[in-house]
């Protein structure tokens, strides 16, 4: 089964390498003694490029300050006091106070938790949507996929923020819990249809290949070919759009946030701060500077790393 | 052609209702007792209450109620009676005061997008790979990775309030001056996306036989780029621009809410704060029609625009 899998993917790495493979190009398949697998060889790729080093290096670090954000900070983000509003920096407190008389750094580093948790915990059930929906469409077609792409184009015509909006309005309870996943279930729930739409089509290529048609005549029944064969062929353009997707949810919550009808207070989120920040930015601009760069440093991470990885997966546009 | 308009049509009667059902079925159903809501703490006499019930058609219960009050929703809706809000105000004439201002943001925004992003795109497709080439998409990637809530009040910051090149709010009356950070700010995003879609396509196009047939001609390179590139290219940028230009003009929530502009994404910013809920619905509503139609010109336009396109 795996020599299947190996030759189709060699030949499609072929095919892909076609077109831009000019002659003298660093990365010939020729040069190498054993065919390498296109996995392989976007590696090689990845591993001389700068961006996806250092969206990496910003990804992991964002992803420890969420779980032992202890280590960055010793401050207590709650241990606010009036009297030191807007007081410059002291006393473990780098970047100063805020208007409420918190510690800028301190909130900015707690508040990774909840960017984070919402990105990727709406990420993963976009994900889910989407390959079950994809899957479904792309493996039965016919009339399946003819109800399933229209529901697609319906969800796609939603604008995503106006929706959240009326949604969100409806969770009146402020418990933090609640808040959380009310925010995660809508953008997942508005979000999930590009990534269906990738998963469909890389179904559709994979279903064609002769390693599906063997596992058929031996017998497999649909769900095992879909599981055992078709899933990890088409899994890799979905991470990379659900990359992509997790740092564009983190600016998607933020901006609830920001508009008052996503996360509120006791949770702290980079989005409540930006505003307040925003709103203060005349008596002292590190409020608004210090979240702000800690949201957008996030969410470039997110969205380069998704781009270097698609980058060196799909050699077409060199 | 006719077909692919008319099954085109369907499909966005189909998202209107979609649409619609949700936003009502979560603003107004289901909510206790509405006539208390509208009266709030104040008590509700036996008279008032039999009108209201009368004139909303309350009595109707289950499903049946539902989809009855639902269509009279849509009814006025589409009859542009979009009721009040809280304050008293017929939403209509908030949103008369404030289509103008939008759409000249939007504007602003898109002639940015079109005079730097096509620009910029056109030169980054022609030499792929240069120096220009290069830095453009690193800057692109950013301005595509920098949410607006960053943005706008940076922005607003930077060159409002510390440096003073710009007006930092622009007030009841904008001018163009004030309107033009707004502007930007709005536009950087459909700018790095045109340039983008514009490099991509150029450069595709560039290595496309009928180029290839024209150099081998002799044609000098800039006739080749002017004439026969840029007409192929400049397609999927035209519709993108004009999906974008629905997009702005629904899009400007916070941008409008940042930088103070009485435009319709304002209202909007200003009823969700003030916890407006008609207000709210009404704006969505309206907005949310002005989306799906945008995208149905663009489709169409793309299909005339693109023989390639098959219609079926």
């Amino acid at each position: 089964m795996s020599d299947f899998e190996t030759v189709a993917a060699t030949e499609n790495q072929a095919a892909r390498r076609g077109p831009s493979g000019e002659p003298g190009a660093p990365n010939q398949i020729g040069a190498a003694h054993k065919p390498r697998s296109l996995a392989g060889d976007a590696w090689r790729d990845l591993r001389r490029s700068p961006i996806f080093w250092i969206s990496l290096a910003l990804v992991v670090i964002f992803t420890l300050m969420a779980v032992i954000p202890g280590v960055f900070t010793t401050n207590d983000p709650s241990d606010c006091l009036l009297s030191r509003q807007h007081a410059g920096p002291s006393g473990g407190a780098i970047f100063g106070y805020d208007f409420q008389g918190c510690d800028t750094y301190s909130r900015a580093v707690y508040g990774t938790r909840a960017s984070l948790l919402v990105g990727a915990l709406s990420a993963l059930g976009t994900g889910v949507i989407a390959l079950v929906v994809g899957m479904l469409a792309g493996y039965f077609g016919r009339w399946i996929d003819a109800v399933l792409s229209r529901v697609i184009d319906v969800v796609l015509g939603i604008p995503l923020l106006l929706a959240a909006i009326v949604l969100l309005k409806r969770v009146g309870s402020a418990s933090p819990t609640v808040r959380i996943t009310a925010v995660i279930f809508v953008l997942a729930i508005l979000g999930w249809t590009t990534a269906a739409r990738v998963v469909r089509s890389s179904v559709i290529t994979a279903k064609e290949q002769d390693y599906v048609a063997a596992a058929r005549m031996l017998g497999a029944g649909h769900g095992r070919i879909m599981w055992r064969h078709i899933l990890p062929n088409s899994l890799a353009p979905a991470i990379v759009v659900l990359t992509i997707a997790l740092g564009s949810f983190i600016a998607a919550e933020a901006t609830l946030s920001f508009l008052g009808i996503g996360l509120k207070a006791p949770t702290i989120s980079w989005g409540q701060d930006i505003d307040t920040g925003r709103i203060h930015m005349r008596e002292s601009a590190t409020p608004l500077i210090v979240p702000s760069t800690f949201l957008a440093l996030t969410v470039l991470a997110f969205i380069m790393l998704g781009d270097a990885i698609r980058d060196a997966f799909d050699p077409k546009l060199r | 052609m006719f077909r692919y308009i008319l099954r085109r049509l369907l499909q966005m009667v189909l998202a209107f209702f979609g649409t619609t059902l949700i936003v009502y079925a979560l603003m107004f159903a289901g909510q206790g007792d509405p006539i208390q809501a509208l009266a709030g703490e104040r008590p509700v006499t036996a008279a008032q209450r039999a009108y209201l019930t009368e004139k909303y058609h309350l009595d109707a219960t289950g499903v049946g109620g539902f989809f009855y009050r639902y269509f009279d929703y849509v009814k006025s809706l589409l009859q542009g009676d979009l009721g009040q809000s809280l304050t008293g105000r017929q939403i209509g004439d908030i949103l008369q005061a404030a289509w103008p201002v939008t759409v000249k943001l939007a504007l602003i925004a898109l002639a940015v997008a079109i005079i730097f992003g096509v620009t910029a795109g056109v030169i980054a497709g022609i030499r792929r790979a240069s120096i220009f080439d290069n830095s453009t998409l690193v800057l692109t990637l950013l301005v595509l990775g920098i949410p607006t809530i960053v943005l706008a009040p940076l922005a607003q910051y930077f060159l409002g309030v510390k440096w003073q090149l710009f007006p930092p709010t622009a007030g009841s009356e904008p001018t163009f001056y004030a309107l033009l950070l707004p502007g930007i700010v709005l536009g950087s995003l459909s700018l790095a996306t045109a340039l983008r879609l514009t490099r991509t396509s150029v450069a595709e196009n560039m290595r496309a036989d009928y180029v290839r047939t024209a150099r081998s001609k002799g044609l000098v390179k800039r006739r080749i780029v002017s004439v026969h590139v840029l007409r192929n290219s400049l397609i999927p940028v035209v519709t993108f621009l004009g999906v974008e230009l629905g997009n702005l003009m629904s899009g400007a929530i916070i941008t409008e809410g940042v930088f103070n502009i009485p435009g319709v994404g304002f209202n909007l910013f200003r009823g969700i704060r003030t916890e407006d809920g008609p207000l709210v619905v009404g704006i969505v509503s309206v907005l949310v029609v002005v989306y799906l139609v945008s995208n149905l010109v663009v489709d169409v336009l793309y299909a005339v625009l693109d023989p390639r396109i098959r219609y079926e």
